[in-house]
């Protein structure tokens, strides 16, 4: 019986091993794995794209690709530990195996947006999908009009990537904000949601390309102060989130309408969903 | 399996200059129509039994359904179904035809898109884990009996699994394979509407051998049309006749017959907007009061693909493998993402099926996802209609204009 090796270059249901390189915790619930390929080099992958993590016996779920740029041999994911798949996974030790499959779906427009001002704006977890865009960005920095980083998470103890954040509003060729839903007195910084930053940060509002990710909720509040903002809807991109099987557009699982968020998404174009963020469970 | 089942086309219709009948009608005549005995039927099974899975319609459970068979006996002979809405019986016939009934409650997407799948399985050793592709024992199919509708939907099941950046490889090798002898209507049930949906009575294209029953008292023998390569060369070696004009006029009688026979309709103009742009519409709470979300309708439907997949590990936690199964948009779990279900209500449930079916397929693959073969009406158990629901909504339409842009 042939191994995975042979099987795979035809199979897309069949997962790559990968060996956990690294580990870092990121929050109480958050950890963030550096995975490698137990043979060969990962394939390439754009920012916004997502990978099928499995984990042996308990099964696979979608995770984004929250790379920063230093993983060139392997692929970093940023997993919460929500349910059975995202708990064992957080759970994987140093070593440890796991399945992959991908990378599969759309990408953060990041070249298309290079000389336009560039807005990233980011609801608690959704940091980590949006980290390899803002890593192209700030390499290539020279490309871009003014870029603005707008975080809003619950309490400041759950702000992602607090000492990369930190290090990014240090430096003086972008804008960077941050904002809790509740916070007690020893926070100094804004409190409210995330669609409130918006106007502190300075862009061209037409020649912006606007890179949303959170939840729906919050992606679809911030879309609409954009869009008030003068940002034209076919410039705010969103990443999508639904249940998904199998990330090929076999399964069914993950319609959105008439999309496919496995690969009509992660990443949508504003003005192609907008009509159906407004309905209720589509 | 012979290099030639491999590379078969899908459906190679031989197209002729259309004749006419005695009705007036256009009648298509295709090259090498033969009429063949019900000895001539059985030595068709024969032969494809030396290297196919031979599948056709047997009566089982008070049902007619797809099984191995090997003997004409097994056919439902002088049976038929009496379908409407939520009821399903099979019935005697007057006659003792051999395919005299619409559709039962399976179709072949059991063989060609199975509702149980081993994907792969995966090992521990002393390195983690390895992942083995499953065991592949290639069963070649030959179907006797497949419905207008049924070719249909195979041809669009073929669009979903093969035509994407990702293929499913399973279902391309089964398919690949597959002998398909059609069976041209003699008999609409009570729920078809395949006339509407553009998809039979007639088996037209995407077949090995088509056959039309011709039952008339005086008669009981079949006319065979070819389709394929592999078909006329089945076809040469059965004993046979070439047919008349007589058999040829006989054979588009009873597809004539049957077209005017339809038990449902269904306006498919502008369906597409019609459904994507009534999204709020009140019907859907309508429909729900009397949905049980049963999933029955994706059951049964030809067309519907959606799978889950299964995780399962030994006791031993030392294998575990991946199951993939038919699933239904109509359970909770369908659409759950971490903090609940994104359609939690019946109502966004129906309306996530019927829109699938009749209007985003269009998008996603370019043809309607339904061939009109009525089951989803016939095996719902409370007899929701998928043909009375687009016209409720056709028929008083929320949004602002009928065919309103989306």
């Amino acid at each position: 019986m042939p191994l995975l090796t042979a099987a795979a270059q035809i199979d897309p249901f069949v997962p790559q091993l990968y060996k956990v390189a690294h580990v870092r915790r990121e929050l109480s619930d958050v950890v963030t794995l550096e995975i490698k390929p137990s043979q060969g080099s990962r394939p390439s992958y754009a920012p916004g794209q997502f990978n099928m993590l499995y984990a042996f016996g308990i099964g696979e779920i979608a995770i984004s690709i929250s790379g920063d740029g230093t993983d060139s041999t392997g692929f970093v994911h940023t997993v919460r530990d929500v349910g059975a798949v995202s708990r064992a996974i957080a759970a994987l030790d140093i070593g440890a195996t796991l399945g992959v499959r991908g990378p599969f779906g759309t990408e953060w427009p990041v070249t298309a947006a290079e000389g336009s001002d560039i807005l990233i704006i980011a609801g608690g977890l959704g940091l980590a999908p949006l980290r390899p865009a803002i890593t192209h960005v700030l390499a290539n920095r020279a490309r871009y009009g003014r870029v603005a980083i707008l975080f809003g998470c619950r309490h400041p103890e759950d702000i992602l990537f607090h000492d990369q954040l930190a290090a990014w509003r240090g430096r003086l060729d972008i804008a960077v904000e941050v904002t809790v839903d509740h916070a007690d007195s020893n926070w100094h910084g804004h409190v409210g949601v995330v669609p409130a930053l918006i106007p502190r940060v300075s862009f061209s509002p037409h020649d912006t390309v606007a890179l949303v990710c959170g939840p729906e909720i919050m992606m679809r509040f911030t879309a609409n102060a954009l869009r008030d903002a003068g940002v034209a809807s076919n410039q705010i991109y969103l990443s999508m989130e639904r249940n998904m099987k199998c990330a090929i557009g076999l399964c069914g699982h993950c319609q959105f309408g008439p999309t496919f968020v496995c690969k009509d998404g992660p990443v949508m174009r504003f003005d192609r969903i907008e009509r159906l963020l407004t309905l209720r469970e589509i | 399996m012979s290099e030639d089942c491999r590379n078969r086309a899908m459906s190679q219709n031989v197209s002729e200059p259309a004749t006419t009948s005695s009705d007036g009608t256009a009648l298509p005549v295709r090259a090498a129509a033969a009429v063949i005995s019900r000895d001539g039927l059985q030595a068709l099974i024969d032969a494809l039994a030396a290297d196919h899975c031979v599948l056709g319609p047997t009566v089982r459970d008070g049902a007619i359904v797809y099984d191995e068979i090997a003997k004409l006996s097994q056919l439902p002979a002088g049976w038929t179904d009496n379908q409407d809405a939520g009821r399903y019986r099979l019935e005697r016939r007057a006659d003792d035809a051999l395919f005299g009934f619409a559709v039962g409650p399976e179709s072949w997407k059991r063989f060609l898109h199975p509702p149980v799948e081993t994907l792969w399985t995966a090992r521990r050793d002393n390195d983690g884990f390895s992942i083995e592709a499953p065991s592949v024992t290639r069963r070649k199919f030959a179907f006797i009996g497949v419905r207008a509708c049924e070719i249909h939907a195979m041809a669009i099941q073929d669009k979903v699994f093969l035509a994407g950046a990702y293929a499913d490889p399973g279902y391309g090798s089964r398919r690949r394979d597959a002998f398909i002898v059609a069976v041209n209507c003699a008999e609409a049930g009570g729920t078809c509407f395949c006339v509407s949906m553009g998809t039979g009575p007639q088996a037209e294209s995407g077949f090995d051998l088509a056959l039309t029953e011709l039952h008339d008292g005086s008669r009981h023998d079949f006319l065979v049309e070819v389709g394929s390569d592999e078909g006329a060369s089945l076809l040469s070696r059965l004993p046979q006749r070439r047919a008349d004009d007589a058999d040829l006029e006989a054979a588009a009688a009873v597809i004539a017959q049957t077209r005017s026979q339809m038990g449902r309709t269904l306006d498919t103009d502008g369906i597409k907007d019609l459904l994507q742009t009534n999204a709020n519409h009140p019907r859907w709470d309508d429909v729900a009061a009397r949905c049980l979300t049963c999933g029955n309708c994706t059951m049964v439907c030809p067309t519907c693909f959606c799978t889950t997949v299964e995780d399962h590990s030994d006791l031993a936690g030392a294998t575990a493998e991946r199951v993939r199964k038919w699933d239904s948009c109509f359970t909770l779990d369908f659409s759950y993402l971490h903090g609940g279900s994104v359609r939690q209500s019946g109502s966004a449930r129906y309306r996530q099926w019927i829109t699938h079916k009749l209007a985003s397929w269009i998008d996603q693959f370019g043809t309607s996802g339904c061939v009109g073969c009525g089951r989803c009406i016939t095996w719902c158990p409370v007899g929701i209609d998928i043909t009375e629901e687009a016209a409720a909504i056709r028929a008083h339409p929320t949004s602002g204009g009928q065919h309103g842009g989306t």
